[in-house]
């Protein structure tokens, strides 16, 4: 569904999108990376639950947030890939660790 | 010409919340708006519908601000009908947390020194221990030694409500004017015609100021006196989470969508809105994460000051001209807890042409006598 540009980069590096591993130019974004996997979703909505894919790609709309290495909610237009990055879909709203217990 | 039933300057709460009820009773209203340039406090509200520690030492207002609490299910029901959208109310309680033993023994003075005052109307309340309010809410932090409790407090949506409003009023025949800048006010009692940046001229047999700020230079032209000025309060807003919070607190709440709302700053007579200060940001902060430890761990998505309206005493002022009868001025500082008493209880007041009840307690006549 997306290809990317031709580039002069040549440095390529390796994540994985949705636990498929591909290879994008040095210096993409991940959500650059989420749309040249042709995933079919990076979030779901934490009001309706309706997938996304990101849309604006500089940061504005947060239609990108996904679950990069572990960390939910992050805006992924916004971080640089890195060797071995993990971009995982954000399944609705986050649950902070912790919101459950009480400090005794 | 352009002839109306009402002129309502400002399109914020106040004025769309006045609006609106003019319009439900059948009135045809215009609503001249300033613009974006404006300092738009309707666009930074923080959104309790609270009542507890309003009107300490002035029952009325309490009063009032207990009455609009009651009016908010009529009036969220009725914008929900009239046009799909729904203000997000919830109005299960409040908490308000206090962080030393000082501050709880306080407290407890302060809702006991309400429950007197409220005689007849009652007040109903309790001051809960660490354990008890734990129970109400997840991941209470230790620092909160306690809290005051009242079930009348709640919250709502303010740009929904704000939305709501203006399109309620639209389909009702009103129209909001946005970009009207207003010249001059010619004023005679009964007939009032306002003059707008580019020449337009519009008159009305009421007129009613309700443009925060923007009401100080309009006031001596009805012949009332201006004792209103700004407060800045600032507002986080974290990521999206699972729905924790069951009920809002003064300085926590969490919205409909998911966000954790964090606010409660003050900053006396600053006039500045585009500006924050990262140390009232960073008070702010760290006195939510000792109310609720887990929310260090949130990213926080936005920040914004709004500039809002502060009248001298923190009381609100409804005004009718003497001079002009027919001419109204409010000023305050809830604008969403109190937009259910706007839109029900006041405009219909408007309509009659007299300010009653606790709004006649709430003039400005009070000052005259400092």
């Amino acid at each position: 569904m997306y290809d990317l540009r031709p580039t002069i980069r040549t440095e390529r590096v390796s994540v994985v999108v949705n636990g498929r591993t591909i290879s994008v130019p040095a210096g993409s974004s991940a959500a650059a990376a989420v749309l040249t996997a042709g995933s079919p979703l990076i979030r779901k909505t934490p009001v309706t639950g309706a997938p996304r894919l990101p849309y604006c790609m500089m940061g504005v709309c947060f239609d990108c947030l996904a679950t990069i290495d572990g960390v939910p909610n992050q805006q992924s237009c916004m971080v640089e890939v890195v060797e071995g990055m993990e971009i995982a879909v954000q399944e609705g709203p986050r649950m902070p660790p912790g919101a459950n217990e009480n400090e005794n | 010409m352009e002839q109306f039933d009402a002129l309502v300057i400002g399109g914020g709460l106040v004025g769309s919340a006045v609006a609106f009820g003019l319009t439900e009773s059948g009135m045809r209203v215009l609503i001249l708006d300033e613009g974006d340039v404006t300092l738009r406090a309707s666009r930074g509200n923080f959104g309790l519908v609270w009542t507890q520690s309003k009107g300490v030492g002035a029952p009325h207002y309490h009063r009032w601000a207990r009455k609009s609490a009651r009016q908010w299910p009529t009036l969220a029901a009725r914008l929900s009908e009239l046009t799909g959208i729904d203000v997000g109310l919830e109005q299960p309680g409040g908490l308000h947390f206090c962080l030393s033993e000082g501050e709880l023994s306080d407290r407890a003075e302060m809702m006991a020194r309400l429950k007197r005052e409220a005689g007849d109307f009652g007040f109903d309340y309790r001051m809960l221990t660490h354990q008890e309010a734990a129970e109400m809410v997840p991941g209470l932090g230790k620092q909160v030694v306690g809290a005051s409790w009242t079930p009348y407090d709640g919250h709502v949506g303010p740009l929904p409500t704000l939305r709501a409003f203006h399109q309620a009023i639209q389909q009702g025949g009103g129209i909001y004017r946005p970009g009207s800048s207003v010249q001059d006010i010619d004023a005679a009692p009964h007939d009032f015609r306002i003059r707008l940046a580019g020449g337009a001229l519009v008159q009305a047999p009421r007129l009613i100021l309700a443009a925060g700020l923007g009401n100080i230079p309009l006031l001596p032209k009805l012949g009332l006196n201006c004792h209103i000025g700004p407060q800045r309060g600032q507002i986080l807003v974290t990521e999206r989470v699972s729905r924790l919070l069951s009920m809002p607190t003064l300085n926590v709440r969490q919205t409909a969508e998911g966000s954790i709302m964090i606010g409660d700053s003050k900053e006396e007579a600053v006039f500045d809105s585009l500006t924050q200060k990262p140390d009232v940001m960073r008070t702010m902060a760290e006195r939510a994460v000792a109310c609720f430890p887990w929310l260090a761990e949130l990213q926080i998505v936005r920040a914004w000051a709004a500039v809002r309206i502060l009248p001298v005493d923190g009381l609100p002022i409804y005004d009718q001209s003497a001079q002009y009868p027919g001419a109204f001025a409010f000023s305050c500082h809830s604008g969403v807890g109190l937009a259910a008493a706007h839109a029900l209880l006041l405009a219909p007041m408007v309509r009659n042409g007299e300010l009653s009840g606790e709004c006649s307690q709430l003039s400005s006549r009070r000052f005259d006598h400092v």
